[in-house]
């Protein structure tokens, strides 16, 4: 744009000298001081920061991450700068996704990958981020537009397509299979897929992906009638996938297919989407950097304030065949991992001071280690008291698959099966 | 299945039911089922031309079967009123249901998604889930986008909406 301005100005100037007739000039000055405004205007509303190389923790106006970086002198985040090495997906664009993304890329994320197929809306004008100029742009391209503005450090990948599709999943996986950003790392090449589509087909297709790839994710949603909505981490094998128990199914009783989606007449509300996606960079950031509790569920009711949480196990019935793969693999892992946990906590133990923490027992006080408790539980899980009995038998056998169709195998060829289509359609 | 009527009920439990669980990732498993789609929308075809209620046409525009087109029409008052018809096969299908789409009926009726997918919500999807892997294309094409036609076209057609061909061009002329 400043170029093209500056273009501008130098072909009025040759036209200035060519004119034989001095009585324009006064016109093309007009002209030119015009286009001069136009570049000055221009300048002063594309001041963009220049690329950070090192976070620093310098407390000055100019430093975009002096408060983010004080997390660490406060004690919250051990290594803050790490957020650089991260790459988070976040499918779909819209009340949700647009929001997260903004505050992930205000946080300095390393690298962001957006997906979505839709175009922005004057009908999401009532929500985040998108502005009024921006309608008839894809999101992708809009979001990637404000996000650089923000802040060009985040390396931002943009896909416009539809996951749900056979082409638009493959281009997906491969997607997140890519490990270019930081080739050293293990697993697939993001560090967290974060769900914010507003269908069931959709988080469908992410939960296929995700279980296929093992790769941790959190699905978000906000209800139709835009005053409540959840968080859901998702870790394959370990939690409950979407296909084991669908969220709204526990949540409200209600069937998450009955859902109707935004196109046709849900409701929506800029508050809702914010704290859902507030809910939702928070528990990344705590999985990120590791700092606080994760939480495994945590639902929104606004009209209560009521936020429930809960850990959902997954469900060895899953119809999703990937899932019982993981869950098998992290039953496998388990030595292994109980191994790893009593070392650290050994470990822990060595750290701590040796000798008893107060010289007199008047009392005879002694603590009860709550642990033991709880072992006890879990051995006698499923064991009842004497006397008592389940009203319902465990289900304990697969859904049975259904009767076999006798087959009609007169005829079994795929090609002579569309033919005979195509000659019904013909006539 | 309750609300339905008597003739959509008769006409569903004359088309196979698909027994193969497979989508278009599953590879040679998905051509089991492509053969079983093909089954189950032959003889529904077949039914709907005996009964004389033919009301579409569907055939596979690759060759994979992922991605479907053809028309559908219904009668109002006696003129008929045709409609492409176009959907893809979801990488989770059957888990989840095609998405039917009429792109020229796109953004003429509220009951409907951008791009003209119609609104299957509410009266057909928790029916394919709970059928699911027995229900396929055809039993899509009749508990799903029938009922739609028959529910939306009179009312875009009454509202103007939309103009019968031959009304349309005649107007045009005038």
């Amino acid at each position: 744009m400043e170029a093209e301005l500056k273009d501008m100005t130098d072909d009025l100037e040759s036209l200035k000298r060519s004119l034989p007739d001095s009585s324009l000039h006064a016109s093309v000055d007009k002209l030119k001081l015009h286009v001069e405004n136009l570049a000055k205007m221009v300048k002063s509303a594309t001041v963009q920061r220049s690329k950070v190389k090192d976070m620093s923790a310098e407390v000055v106006d100019s430093n975009p991450y002096s408060r983010l970086m004080a997390l660490q002198r406060m004690g919250i985040v051990e290594n803050y700068e790490r957020i650089r090495e991260f790459s988070v997906a976040i499918v779909g664009i819209g009340g949700v996704g647009s929001v997260a993304a903004e505050m992930l890329t205000r946080c300095g994320i390393g690298r962001l990958l957006l997906y979505d197929y839709d175009k922005v809306e004057l009908a999401n004008m009532n929500r985040l981020f998108f502005r009024p100029e921006q309608v008839g742009m894809t999101k992708t391209d809009a979001a990637v537009q404000t996000l650089s503005d923000i802040n060009p450090d985040v390396v931002l990948e943009s896909f416009t397509l539809n996951i749900t599709t056979v082409q638009g999943f493959e281009t997906f996986m491969a997607s997140l299979k890519n490990k270019s950003f930081c080739p050293s790392k293990e697993g697939s090449g993001v560090d967290l897929v974060l769900s914010c589509v507003d269908n069931y087909e959709a988080r469908m297709a992410v939960n296929q992906a995700c279980n296929e790839l093992t790769q941790t994710w959190m699905e978000s949603g906000v209800s139709e009638d835009a005053v409540s909505g959840h968080i859901q981490l998702l870790i394959p094998g370990e939690t409950a996938c979407f296909a084991c128990a669908p969220p709204l199914v526990v949540a409200s009783g209600v069937d998450e297919r009955t859902l109707k989606r935004e196109g046709v007449c849900a409701a929506s509300l800029p508050t809702t989407m914010g704290v859902v996606a507030g809910l939702l960079v928070q528990n990344t950031l705590k999985y990120l950097l590791k700092f606080g509790q994760v939480s495994p569920y945590l639902g929104y009711n606004s009209l209560k304030d009521y936020f429930p949480t809960m850990a959902m196990k997954p469900n060895p019935q899953c119809s999703n065949a990937a899932c019982l793969e993981r869950q098998k693999e992290y039953l496998v892992a388990k030595p292994a991992r109980d191994a790893a946990a009593k070392a650290k906590r050994e470990a822990e133990a060595s750290l701590a001071p040796e000798g008893p923490l107060h010289d007199d027992n008047e009392w005879n006080i002694s603590v009860v280690d709550d642990s033991d408790l709880g072992r006890i539980d879990a051995t006698s899980a499923g064991a009842l008291p004497e006397g008592l009995t389940h009203e319902l038998p465990s289900a304990d056998e697969f859904e049975k698959s259904p009767a076999p169709v006798p087959a009609d195998t007169s005829v079994d060829d795929l090609e002579a099966l569309q033919k005979q289509l195509e000659a019904l359609n013909a006539d | 299945m309750e609300g339905w009527d008597p003739n959509t009920k008769s006409t569903l439990t004359q088309i196979p039911l698909l027994s193969t669980k497979a989508g278009p990732r599953d590879g040679a498993a998905w051509t089991q089922r492509l053969k079983e789609e093909y089954k189950a929308l032959i003889a529904y075809t077949q039914m709907n031309k005996s009964n004389d209620n033919d009301w579409f046409r569907i055939s596979a525009a690759n060759p994979e079967g992922t991605r479907w087109t053809g028309k559908c029409w219904y009668v109002h008052n006696l003129l008929k009123y045709e409609f492409d018809l176009q959907f893809d096969i979801p990488v989770t299908y059957p888990a989840t249901a095609p998405e039917l789409e009429l792109p020229q009926l796109d953004g003429k009726t509220q009951k409907m998604y951008r791009g003209g997918k119609i609104c299957l919500t509410v009266h057909f999807k928790p029916l394919w889930a709970k059928n699911c892997p027995r229900f396929g294309i055809a039993h899509a094409l009749c508990l799903g986008l029938a009922p739609w036609l028959a529910a939306e076209i009179p009312i875009l057609v009454d509202s103007g909406m939309i103009k019968h061909k031959d009304d349309a061009s005649s107007s045009n002329e005038s």
